[in-house]
This record gives C-alpha cells, sequence and structure tokens, in this order.
C-alpha cells in the first residue's frame, strides 16, 4: 500500500477556509473578554463596598474628551487598512500615524487622571476597596492600550520604511481588529467605572 | 520513493552528536516533537505528583502516625493537587491534542508553530517555577518553602498575614505563567481546525477526537483566563497591598471562591472532554465498527461544554448560599448526566456487536467506561445540596474526583499511550507487560479509591493529618494505602514498557491497527512534514475508504 492517500481525484472540491489570523485573534479577544470579565464582576461587586474614602463620586470625572480620542482612534485604524486594501500607502501611513497620536493621547489621558488621583485625592490602590478595584480595571485597559500602541508603532515605523504593502492589509487588520476590542472594553469600563459606579 | 527518503532522513538524524539532536528539540516548532515533549514533561511530573500522593497515604496509614510532619503534609496535597491538575493531565493532554489534531485533519503543522513552541515552554517554566518553590520560597523572613494553602488556595489563607514568605506567590505566579500557555495552546488548536483542515474534511467529517479537542480548547479560553485574572488579583493584593480578598478592608474570602471555581468547573472538564476524544477513537478501532452516533456525541460535547460554566457553585454548597443559588446549582450540575449519560450509552452501542478486541489500549478503556459510570453516579449523589452539607469536604469527596481524574481521564490516557505509542515511536509496545500493568493499576486503584469512599462516609475530612485510633477508620485506611504501592508498581511496568518498547520493540508499519483516521496513512513516527501529498477525504473514515473501495463511508454518511 502506498504510504500517501490520494483517496480522492475525481471530486472537485471547492475549499475556502477562514483565515488563522482573524480566527486566532478572535480566540484571543474571548480569552481577553473572560479576563475583563471577572476584573468588572468584581468592581461592580465592590461598588459602594469600601470602609473609608475617597469614594468615586467625589474624585471621579469623566474623561469625555480621551474617550473621544480613542473611540475615532478606532474610525481611523478603519479607514487607514481601507486604504492600504486599495493600495495607497500614504493614505495607510497619514491614518496609521493619526491612530497611534489618538491612542497616546488616550493613555496621556488616563496618565494625568491617575496622577491627579494619586497626588491631589490621595487615592492609591492601597488606600479602599475602591482603590484596588478601580486601578485594577482601568490599568488592565490601559496595558492593553500600551500593548496595541507598541504593535501600532511597530507597524508604522515598517510603513514609514516602505516594508507595508497593498498584500499585508489582510494582516495589518488582524492588529486592527484587536485594537477595535481594546476600544470596545473602554466602553463597558467607561460604563461600569464612570457610569454606574459613580 | 517517498518511504525511502523518509528512513535515510532518519538514519541521518540519528548519527547525529547529542548536543545537536538537543539543540534540535529545544529549538523546535514542529508540533510532533512539541507534543512529544508536553508528554515526557507531563509524565515527569506524574512520577513527583505520584511520589507526594504516596508520602500523604503512608502518613494516614495507621492513627498517629509521624511520617512527615504536619507543615510537610500541607505542602504535600497543595503540591500533589497543584502538579497533578496543571503539570501532568493538561500538558499530557495538550501533548495528545498537539500531536495528533494536526496529523487527523491532515495537516503539516499547527496554524502558529512558534506560539506552540512559545506555549510548550511557558508551561515547562511555570511548573520548574512551582518547584523551585522549595527552594527558593524562604524570602527574607524565613518563612515557609513550598506552597501550602491548598490547590484552591481559599482566601484568606493567601494573605500576607497568613502566608508569609514567597511559597503562595510561586503558587500564584507559576500558574498564572502556565496559565498564559494554556490559553496559547487553546488559540492555536482551534486556530488549527478551523483553518488546516484538508480538503474534502467539513467540520462534520472531523474525527471525534478533532471535534473535542476543539470543544475543550473553547473551554481552556472560557475557564483558565478566569483563573489567571484572579491570580493576578491574588497578587495585586499580595504585592501592592490590595484589598481584592481582604476581609478586614472590606473585602471578600468567598468572591475568590467563586472566581477560582468559575475556572475550577469547566476545567473538570477540559480535562475529561480529551479523555473522552481518546476513548471516541480506540473504541471504534478495537470493536471493529464506525462510532455509534458521531453527530450526537458530538452535540452532546458540546452541551456538556455549555452546562458546564453554569454549575461552578456545587464546590460551594457548604459555604452557604440562599436557597435559590442552591437549587440552581443543584439543577444545573445534575442536567450534566444527561449528555454524560449519551456519551456512555454511544460507546456502549459502539461496541455492542462488534468483533472486540481486547488489546491494553481497549482495557483501559472498558475500565474508563466503568469506573466513569462510577464517579458519574457519585457525582449525582454530590450534586444534591443536603448531601452535601453532611460529606462536603470529606473523603468520600476526595474519592469522587479521584475516581473520575484516575479511574477516567488517567485510563484513558494510559490507552492512548499504548493505542499511539507505534504512531509516535515506530515501535510496537510489549502486550504482556501492557496487560500487567493495566491489572496491576486495576487492581491498585479500585483498593485505593473503592474503600476511601468509606472512611468519608464515616466523617473522615480531608486534608486531616492525622486521625484518632477507634473511629472505625484504620483499616480502611490501610486498605487505601496498600492500593497506593500497586498502583506504583503499573506505573513502573508502564515507564519499563515504554523505555523498553522504544529501544528494543519490534518495528511497526504505518497502520499497525488496522485504523481508519488519516495519522495512520502516514509513516511511523511521521516525517517532519506529515503528508507528502496532502490528503483528500470525503468520509469520516478515509481510510476504510481506501481499504474498501468497493464499499466505501460516503456513499452512507
Amino acid at each position: 500500500m502506498s504510504t500517501q492517500p490520494a483517496l480522492i481525484s475525481d471530486a472537485n472540491i471547492t475549499w475556502d477556509l477562514p483565515q488563522r489570523g482573524r480566527v486566532g485573534m478572535y480566540c484571543l479577544i474571548s480569552a481577553e473578554s473572560a479576563i475583563f470579565t471577572i476584573f468588572v464582576v468584581a468592581y461592580l461587586f465592590y461598588v459602594g463596598k469600601s470602609l473609608t474614602g475617597p469614594m468615586p463620586r467625589d474624585v471621579l470625572h469623566a474623561p469625555i474628551f480621551f474617550t473621544i480620542c480613542l473611540l475615532s482612534s478606532s474610525l481611523t485604524i478603519h479607514l487607514a487598512v481601507r486604504s492600504l486594501k486599495r493600495a495607497k500607502v500614504g493614505g495607510f501611513a497619514l491614518l496609521w500615524f493619526l491612530t497611534l497620536a489618538l491612542g497616546a493621547t488616550f493613555l496621556a489621558g488616563t496618565a494625568r487622571e491617575w496622577h491627579r488621583l494619586i497626588y491631589d485625592e490621595g487615592l492609591t490602590i492601597q488606600t479602599n476597596l475602591f482603590g484596588t478595584t478601580y486601578y485594577s480595571l482601568v490599568g488592565l485597559h490601559a496595558f492593553h492600550v500600551t500593548i496595541g500602541l507598541l504593535g501600532i508603532t511597530t507597524v508604522l515605523l515598517f510603513a514609514l520604511l516602505g516594508y507595508v504593502r497593498q498584500e499585508h492589509a489582510e494582516r495589518v487588520d488582524v492588529l486592527a481588529l484587536y485594537w477595535h476590542f481594546v476600544d470596545a472594553v473602554w466602553v463597558v469600563v467607561f460604563t461600569v467605572v464612570y457610569v454606574i459606579g459613580r | 520513493m517517498a518511504t525511502d527518503a523518509i528512513t535515510t532522513l532518519r538514519a541521518e538524524t540519528a548519527s547525529l552528536p547529542f548536543v545537536v539532536r538537543l539543540h534540535e528539540w529545544v529549538t523546535t516548532v514542529d508540533h510532533k516533537r512539541l507534543g512529544i515533549m508536553y508528554i515526557v514533561y507531563a509524565l515527569v511530573f506524574l512520577m513527583i505528583g505520584g511520589v507526594e500522593a504516596a508520602i500523604m497515604r503512608i502518613q494516614l496509614i495507621r492513627p498517629h502516625n509521624n511520617f512527615v510532619s504536619p507543615e510537610v503534609f500541607n505542602q504535600m496535597f497543595t503540591m500533589h493537587g497543584t502538579t497533578m491538575i496543571f503539570f501532568v493531565i493538561m500538558p499530557m493532554l495538550f501533548g495528545f491534542a498537539n500531536y495528533l489534531v494536526p496529523l487527523m485533519i491532515g495537516a503539516r503543522d499547527m496554524a502558529f508553530p512558534r506560539l506552540n513552541a512559545f506555549s510548550f515552554w511557558l508551561t515547562a517554566f511555570g511548573g520548574i517555577l512551582l518547584y523551585f518553590s522549595f527552594l527558593g520560597a524562604n524570602g527574607l523572613y524565613g518563612n515557609g518553602t513550598a506552597p501550602d494553602v491548598g490547590w484552591f488556595a481559599y482566601a484568606p489563607l493567601t494573605s500576607r498575614t497568613f502566608s508569609l514568605g514567597h511559597s503562595t506567590d510561586f503558587w500564584t505566579l507559576s500558574l498564572l505563567i502556565s496559565g498564559f500557555g494554556s490559553i496559547g495552546t487553546a488559540v492555536n488548536i482551534i486556530a488549527t481546525i478551523f483553518c488546516m483542515r484538508c480538503p474534502g474534511m467539513t467540520l462534520a467529517k472531523m474525527p471525534l477526537l478533532a471535534w473535542l479537542n476543539l470543544v475543550m480548547a473553547v473551554l481552556v479560553i472560557l475557564a483558565i483566563s478566569p483563573l489567571s485574572a484572579a491570580q493576578i488579583m491574588l497578587a495585586v493584593d499580595r504585592y501592592l497591598g490590595g484589598h481584592f480578598f481582604d476581609t478586614q478592608a472590606g473585602g471578600s474570602a468567598v468572591i475568590w471562591m467563586h472566581f477560582f471555581w468559575i475556572f475550577g468547573h469547566p476545567e473538570v472538564y477540559v480535562l475529561v472532554i480529551p479523555a473522552f476524544a481518546f476513548v471516541s477513537e480506540i473504541v471504534p478501532v478495537f470493536s471493529r465498527k464506525a462510532i455509534f452516533g458521531y453527530p450526537v456525541m458530538v452535540a452532546a460535547t458540546v452541551c456538556i461544554a455549555f452546562i458546564s460554566m453554569s454549575v461552578w457553585a456545587h464546590h460551594m454548597f457548604t459555604v452557604g448560599m440562599n436557597a435559590n443559588a442552591n437549587t440552581f446549582f443543584v439543577l444545573s450540575t445534575m442536567a450534566i448526566a444527561v449528555p454524560t449519560g449519551i456519551k456512555i450509552f454511544n460507546w456502549l452501542a459502539t461496541m455492542w456487536g462488534g468483533k472486540i478486541h481486547f488489546k491494553t489500549p481497549m482495557l483501559f478503556c472498558i475500565g474508563f467506561l466503568f469506573q466513569f459510570l462510577i464517579a458519574g453516579l457519585t457525582g449525582i449523589m454530590l450534586s444534591a445540596a443536603p448531601f452535601t452539607w453532611h460529606l462536603g469536604n470529606s473523603y468520600f469527596v476526595v474519592a469522587h474526583f479521584h475516581y473520575v481524574i484516575v479511574g477516567a481521564i488517567l485510563f484513558a490516557t494510559f490507552g492512548a499511550f499504548y493505542y499511539w505509542f507505534p504512531k509516535m515511536s515506530g515501535k510496537m509496545y510489549n502486550e504482556t507487560l501492557g496487560k500487567l500493568h493495566f491489572w496491576l493499576f486495576l487492581i491498585g486503584f479500585h483498593l485505593t479509591f473503592d474503600f476511601m469512599h468509606v472512611p468519608g462516609l464515616l466523617g473522615m475530612p480531608r486534608r486531616i493529618y492525622t486521625y484518632e485510633p477507634g473511629r472505625g477508620w484504620d483499616t480502611l485506611n490501610l486498605i487505601v494505602t496498600i492500593g497506593v504501592f500497586f498502583q506504583a508498581a503499573g506505573i513502573l511496568v508502564f515507564v519499563a514498557n515504554l523505555l523498553w518498547s522504544y529501544f528494543h520493540g519490534e518495528t511497526v508499519g504505518s497502520d499497525p491497527w488496522d485504523a481508519w483516521t488519516l495519522e495512520w496513512s502516514t509513516s511511523s513516527p511521521p516525517p517532519a512534514y506529515n503528508f507528502a501529498i496532502i490528503p483528500e477525504v470525503r468520509s469520516r473514515r478515509p481510510l476504510w475508504d481506501l481499504k474498501h473501495p468497493e464499499d466505501p463511508d460516503w456513499k452512507y454518511e
């Protein structure tokens, strides 16, 4: 018997499988969602259970401007990938840089808020349950933004050096998928921390 | 011819110096080598975890024994549980999944080979980190060595106040790291199955092993992630002074239990579903029949996975929940018996009327069937909250879950070892030693775990260091410990068989079992590229179609 099966040669099979990068990213997003779910549950469970101040309603102000920055970066990254798919490399680089700038602005906003909370309001991760859950949840999100920004910066460097071409659009799109996830999580975190939790 | 080239290649590889071969293994991204590394790694930890179990059993062999100190006893049960779950069974099953899934779906490797290697080394590092605690966890305070908080590490035992030194940190970080490795492997398995199947292999034509490992990988993603989140919280508490599980600052010890068991119960199915997968491949081949009720098997597995996400708090009946929560978790836990029962009947129906060959893999699968049934029955007993109020945290519970993990999962895994050993090594194992292993292990298993139920019913709590004489526990504990020696003898025979057969076994061809799935269509062991020509399939049993062109399966499916 031959070692290799040539099992069917008569049938013409049309064979179209999904792109592995996308499937892998969807799986990673599912895992990350589960992690965030646990942190969100912990946050909601501990709302109002802190024994000492400061309390959320005294010190938290909804970061509307920075939220708009982050959410609009989803639009710019989408447009960037669309430009690349249409082989407009220049437009891609510009929109990609804009995404990076918007994301970095958001991160700077988080940093400023933390600075104010720590030095002006005296709220640290050790102060009370609110501090513990707030810095963990917002910090976990900021960590994901940082990872996303590192990825975006890497692609931007490659783009500026002229290595990113139309055929890479599918791969760049996988990174964009992750960025959309980071933005979507912020909608949840914002709602939980600045709307429900306050 | 292709085979000649492969033999030449193997002869060349064998003659390379040891350092070069070691370097090849350490830097490999080949799914087969990584699979074997997972399996060997798990076998090493199986020995270590087994020795820890034996130490506990020797301590409990008679009342007022002083074989080890109470502190060491606490470390032994913590390390035994953590090792067996995270560094034996999971890597073992990941190893088989890594090795078999690409071969069975006609692919040349996993979807992300480098992620695969990364995941393996994360898991390996996690295990080494856990055991480094014996040396390194003394910390600045000179307190503690290995983790001693139990494998589910309830708060507040894990707080800085009660766990000085670094033992709990080693536990947390090793599980966090190996957890990331597990998530990476799960992502890889899912992407492989969705994106790498050979032409013609629709989802409905995949071997059951691939299907069940797909479900397992989904469960890993949904179960290990909450554990990682909880471990991050624990690390925040211990390192940064957070208050997640700090009751003094308004935190909750119970929420740790919820987070842990949201991981912990699906984890049971992460472990048992690949065992189902082995049985679903082995039973048909040794009954000479196609699997009975393939679509129902898939549906039942998916159903088990769904329900398993909603049963976690049956581990917490004794903690005290309200009546509605108790009722919900009693009912959902009982409901899981339905799809599980369906699977047992399907395996029986596969054997029914078949021409059964009682080879070692089949013996282990038959052992699995009966022992898993009994494990399920005690599971239904424990699913009733009032029953658990009496027997929670007793040796009855210990006996129940060891029936699942040893009686079902380990037996099925031994079956898988013997079934795929010829494929992985190119050599046939020794059938006499295999049968000796089966009978020794079967006798040892039943001596240990059948008799372990009774002291539990008589009120013996788990994790107890020693006990008073005259409570009716003495003889039973003696029998339980005697069983351990039979099991250890069985394991030694098993390892001896593997080693002896690897070096001196009879060389086998590509298909020693006359089996039907694609891994048997390539040489044993398979070449690095698996298939010279990517196969195309039309049915669930492509090799049957090849061997019986006059009566192929695809006419009936």
